[in-house]
């Protein structure tokens, strides 16, 4: 299949290890941010953006657009290094995450970042928001589709399952969910602290489409991708088995770098070591 | 810091009190919602792992499991961001805690834009409003952590729900060394006669900076922290009003609905003074670095002064 082209595959795993790159050197840039959950989501959203997805980076309100959402507003880091890769804006502005006056603020504004769809950071709001701009779309008859991403540690938020519950009632099939499914939240692991399992059987007693997948396998993202623009009459969710940190050794299945930035002995390793190519 | 304060964590004084007011009383419960590590319940979690309950990134669901416990006779402290403690779960705060008036104490941390980086999204700046409206509910903005931690202490007394805000940066200890607090009474830090600043939380310690310089040119400004929100100190505010004829608030908290407006309020039926409040814009926060947000929104001791020179150019 043309859709698995060896050296397609090859430049989206290239372009995963750049984003790797800017989310280290951007976040120890700023001195603050969340370094771990924005490395375990960089091939869902490269996998996105530069394969899946219809959009135009010079022309971010382009109403035939696909959307997304990032629900987990905290990865704004990897959203934003994805959109300055694609073109939305310059790459230098990478380094002014987080800084007074700039564009890229700590969590994703839809009113400062071109190519932000939502302003999130406060979790669990994401997935209800996807649903309305799928709604939206079907009273419109467009055929765009509606992407979003949330973490595991999300799960817990209540909301999450009463928007669970409108997708399917409304059979939103333009609406695909990717969950980080990285085992880890802010205060450890996510069975310890509010236990998910067994999530799979959870959103398929809610009415979805559940698939699981290696979640930095882009070839099984995109095929997961595929599969769910072909179900009908209900939403997709795609489990996504992630490594939090991925990428950078010190920082894998690391509680600590939740919500902590490299610092300079850290950048230079992190950056060492995402030179080589794995 | 120029004044020689130290600078320390309200969230480690916070947890210090938890800590021992477990050892004191069995009835002391806690509620976190995946933000132990940052509010520091963790160390309460460590201590007495059957008395706290990790409830998950579940704000709503935390307050209302309070209520439950609280209704069961357990003193229930909940904590987490002030963002998510306060308007993501109002209802239930408003429903099951000050509505049944209920034996709960959201302590939460991170208020105001002194959070920094992670931007407007966690800067709730109208939490003291929110929570100041809901009847039955004691509002406290200590100005320090030797503060915050007599307050946990003294909050225990009584079995109202209560609301205590706490920042995410370090603050200087202004303080130190002070008797005990009382809630729903304002401290006189400095005596003056000329103008009067109201401050609350980290604010108070900028009100005294304030008024040091104002003493250098000749002025006498009597600084009252107002650790307490609500019930508000009427007399002292009335009191203030009437000796100095002057007035400044200042909050790091929207210019609308805070300290400032209650005590606008308050001059307003009580004594007819020239006022003006120091606070954030009515405009959403943005990243940044905290100094630099304090500065960008008008929150320095140096605004404090200018407001003062205002109001006593409005003087008769
Ligand atoms: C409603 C809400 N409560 C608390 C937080 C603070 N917070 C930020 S990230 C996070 C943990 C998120 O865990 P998860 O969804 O698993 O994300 P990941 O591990 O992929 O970074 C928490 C509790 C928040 N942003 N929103």
């Amino acid at each position: 299949m043309d859709l698995l082209d060896p050296k397609e595959m090859d430049a989206l795993n290239e372009r995963a290890r750049t984003i790797r790159q800017h989310i280290i050197k951007m976040t120890h840039a700023a001195g603050s941010g969340h370094p771990g959950g924005s490395l375990s989501a960089v091939e869902i959203l490269t996998t996105l953006y530069f394969k899946i997805m219809k959009h135009d980076p010079k022309n971010p309100g382009w109403i035939d657009r696909d959307r997304f959402v990032l629900s987990k507003g905290h990865a704004a880091p990897a959203l934003y290094a994805i959109l300055a890769e694609a073109g939305y804006f310059p790459l230098e502005e990478l380094m002014t995450l987080r800084k007074l006056g700039c564009r890229l603020q700590g969590h994703p504004s839809m009113r400062c970042t071109p190519g932000v769809e939502m302003s999130t950071g406060s979790l669990g709001h994401g997935l209800a928001v996807a649903n309305g701009m799928a709604l939206a779309a079907r009273l419109d008859r467009k055929l765009h589709r509606i992407f979003v991403l949330c973490g595991d540690g999300e799960m817990n938020v209540g909301e999450i399952w009463e928007s669970a519950m409108l997708a399917a009632h409304y059979k939103l099939d333009n609406v695909t969910m990717f969950l980080d499914r990285n085992m880890l939240q802010l205060d450890g692991p996510t069975e310890k602290i509010m236990s998910l399992e067994p999530l799979t059987d959870k959103w398929k007693a809610f009415g979805w489409q559940v698939q699981e997948i290696d979640g930095h396998s882009i070839k099984e993202i995109i095929i997961a991708s595929q599969n769910a623009l072909r179900c009908h009459g209900k939403p997709s969710v795609i489990i996504c088995h992630t490594v939090k940190g991925k990428g950078v050794s010190f920082m894998e299945g690391a509680v600590r770098f939740h919500g902590k930035a490299p610092v300079d002995e850290e950048c230079e390793k992190a950056l060492g070591e995402l030179e080589v190519c794995r | 810091m120029k004044h020689g304060w130290k600078m320390e964590s309200q969230r480690k004084a916070y947890s210090k009190a938890l800590v021992e007011l477990g050892n004191q009383r069995s009835d002391i419960v806690v509620l976190d919602a995946d933000l132990s590590s940052s509010t520091q319940t963790i160390k309460f979690a460590e201590a007495f792992p059957e008395r706290f309950f990790n409830c998950g990134i579940a704000e709503a669901n935390m307050m209302d499991t309070a209520a439950g416990l609280a209704a069961s006779g357990k003193t229930v402290f909940v904590s987490t961001f002030a963002v998510f403690g306060t308007g993501r779960c109002y209802d239930q705060i408003r429903q099951s805690i000050a509505y049944p008036k209920l034996n709960v104490k959201i302590v939460v941390s991170h208020a105001g834009i002194t959070v920094g980086g992670d931007g407007a999204s966690h800067q709730i700046t109208e939490d003291v409003a929110l929570m100041r409206v809901l009847p039955n509910m004691t509002v406290i903005v200590p100005a320090d952590s030797p503060e915050t931690y007599r307050t946990i202490f003294e909050i225990v007394k009584n079995k109202n729900p209560t609301y205590v805000r706490m920042g995410r940066a370090d603050v200087p200890s202004i303080t130190e060394g002070l008797e005990s607090f009382e809630i729903g009474k304002a401290t006189v830090m400095k005596e003056g006669d000329d103008v009067t600043l109201i401050g609350t939380g980290i604010m108070v310690s900028r009100c005294l900076s304030a008024a040091e310089e104002l003493k250098k040119q000749g002025i006498g400004a009597r600084v009252i922290n107002m650790s307490t929100v609500k019930p508000l100190d009427e007399k002292t505010i009335v009191k203030a009003a009437r000796e100095t004829g002057a007035m400044v608030t200042a909050e790091e908290h929207n210019i609308l609905e805070g300290l400032g407006s209650a005590v606008a309020m308050v001059l307003g039926e009580n004594a007819n003074v020239p006022l003006k409040r120091v606070g954030i814009p009515d405009i959403f926060g943005e990243s940044g670095d905290s100094e630099e947000l304090m500065e960008k929104y008008g929150l320095t001791a140096e605004n404090i002064v200018n407001a003062a020179h205002e109001v006593l150019a409005r003087k008769k």
